[in-house]
């Protein structure tokens, strides 16, 4: 299949994304195989409330770009039911002018418990297609509140989509959206009210200079129109040449595959601790549980023994001499995102 | 039972523009648990098998009212066999007569579900249709 993946074959780079949202065993290994491949693309988030015009945006962009010769993929991430863990995956509904185009790959997650607007695969998932060539990934995550923020980790670039007509939307947005935007897209620019979410929008970014005061640009759109999109492609480009230029988009490609790796460590520590081998719930009786905190230091101080000092230095050293076991990381790891 | 949900692509191939049934079936799908694709009306049977391929779908329900249900199944089946994907459930709905979804279960295709069908009985024939694929291994 990895040979399939290099190839540029859809179905293999299909099935491997299935992979990744269901952790199969194998995938660890196929994954650290083909990620020195990743890297190449414009990974470019996609976020805002419920109704703004996310997918009818990407669809927008998808447009532009064709228009350019980009090839394009997208990861488009809609809600799990918490209660049944159904799912409607409904962004491709707006996606389907460029089914037919080989230069265009659509693929719609659930967010399977995860709570950060994205899956808990979405990361390799986007690795994946950065990997099979894709030279712009678009993420787009479910319609978010104010706390989702999962996209900033996942990609290199945050779009945040508003629209007008959204209430009083901009007091929804004073914490959470306002803070990982890169670009403000408002969509539905024909509709009343736009004019003034600018306003808004360019008062609350003057009254709170969140990242240094960099001027985060605001760009209006109808995308169901293209009216706009091309100044959305522009900002987009001209936002990636800034980050490269500052040095930070490496940064912040740094910090996701740190993240990622981190991410990883936890979930396996998770289950080691929590998980079948390791659950101390025998060893707690209702005294202990009165006393949480002298319990868990009691706890931690014998993991601690456990763990006591292992060689340090560079991973690849001992990457070299000892391979880990490739199918532990994965499990466990959905509830962690 | 398997451990990640059945995804299943519901696709209104042709012209007519009936899209109240597919959606009551993928609403009921998603109750019980299944991941649906949607992709809405007016499509190709080349493009429900490539939104197939890229959603690695198990499941591709159709949703026909237009009479053209003998040319699309096999039509489509061929495009998913083409994409490698010939292990993929078809299973569909509408207005289908009797004999013509004997003829087409006799082909090899999944069950067809005529007006009346309950939504039940398509959800449960889905998971029983996984169940006996699960336990043939």
């Amino acid at each position: 299949m990895i040979s399939a993946f290099r190839a540029g074959d859809r179905r293999a780079l299909s099935r491997l994304l299935s992979f990744a949202e269901r952790r199969e065993a194998q995938f660890p290994s196929i994954y650290d195989e083909l990620a020195g491949a990743r890297g190449q693309a414009r990974r470019i988030g996609i976020t805002g409330p419920p109704g703004a015009g996310k997918s009818t945006l990407v669809n927008a962009l998808i447009t532009a770009l064709r228009k350019a010769s980009e090839r394009v993929a997208v990861l488009a991430v809609d809600p799990s039911s918490p209660f049944t863990g159904g799912a409607l995956l409904g962004d491709r509904v707006r996606m389907q002018d460029h089914v037919l185009d080989t230069g265009v790959f659509v693929r719609s997650m659930a967010t399977r418990g995860s709570m950060g607007g994205l899956c808990a695969a979405s990361l390799e998932a986007a690795d994946l297609l950065d990997a099979f060539g894709f030279p712009h990934v678009l993420v787009e995550t479910v319609g978010v509140g104010q706390i989702e923020h999962d996209v900033v980790e996942a990609t290199d670039l945050v779009v945040v989509v508003l629209s007008p007509m959204a209430g009083d939307g901009i007091q929804a947005l004073k914490a959470g959206l306002m803070e990982l935007a890169d670009i403000f897209v408002i969509n539905k620019a024909d509709l009343p009210g736009a004019s003034r979410v600018a306003v808004d929008l360019r008062d609350m970014l003057a009254l709170r200079p969140f990242r240094h005061g960099e001027d985060i640009p605001i760009v209006a759109c109808t995308a169901t129109t293209g009216e706009g999109v091309d100044d959305v492609v522009a900002a987009v480009g001209a936002c990636f040449e800034r980050l490269r230029s500052e040095g930070r988009l490496a940064e912040r490609r740094h910090a996701r595959h740190l993240a990622q790796v981190r991410r990883l460590v936890e979930a396996a520590l998770r289950q080691r601790i929590f998980g079948q081998d390791g659950d101390f719930a025998a060893e707690l009786d209702e005294a202990d549980l009165q006393r949480p905190y002298a319990a868990h230091a009691a706890l931690l101080a014998r993991i601690d023994a456990f763990a006591a000092v292992r060689a340090r230095g560079k991973l690849s050293e001992s990457l070299a001499e000892a391979r880990p076991e490739h199918g532990s990381p994965a499990e466990g790891s959905e509830e962690h995102r | 039972m398997r451990s990640t949900p059945i995804r299943v692509l519901v696709a209104k191939p042709g012209l007519d523009g009936h899209d109240r049934g597919a959606k009551v079936v993928a609403a009921a799908l998603r109750d019980r648990g299944m991941e649906v694709v949607y992709t809405g009306l007016h499509q190709t049977p080349a493009q429900i098998a490539e939104a197939a391929l890229q959603e690695d779908v198990d499941v591709v329900g159709l949703s026909i009212h237009s009479g053209a249900h003998m040319h699309l199944f096999p039509e489509i089946r061929r495009l998913l066999e083409a994409n490698g994907m010939g292990e993929v459930l078809l299973v569909g709905g509408g207005i289908i007569p009797e004999e013509d979804a004997a003829a087409l279960e006799a082909q090899g295709f999944g069950k067809l579900f005529g007006p009346g069908s309950r939504t039940d009985e398509i959800a449960d024939y889905i998971e029983a249709e996984f169940t006996r694929r699960a336990a043939r291994g």
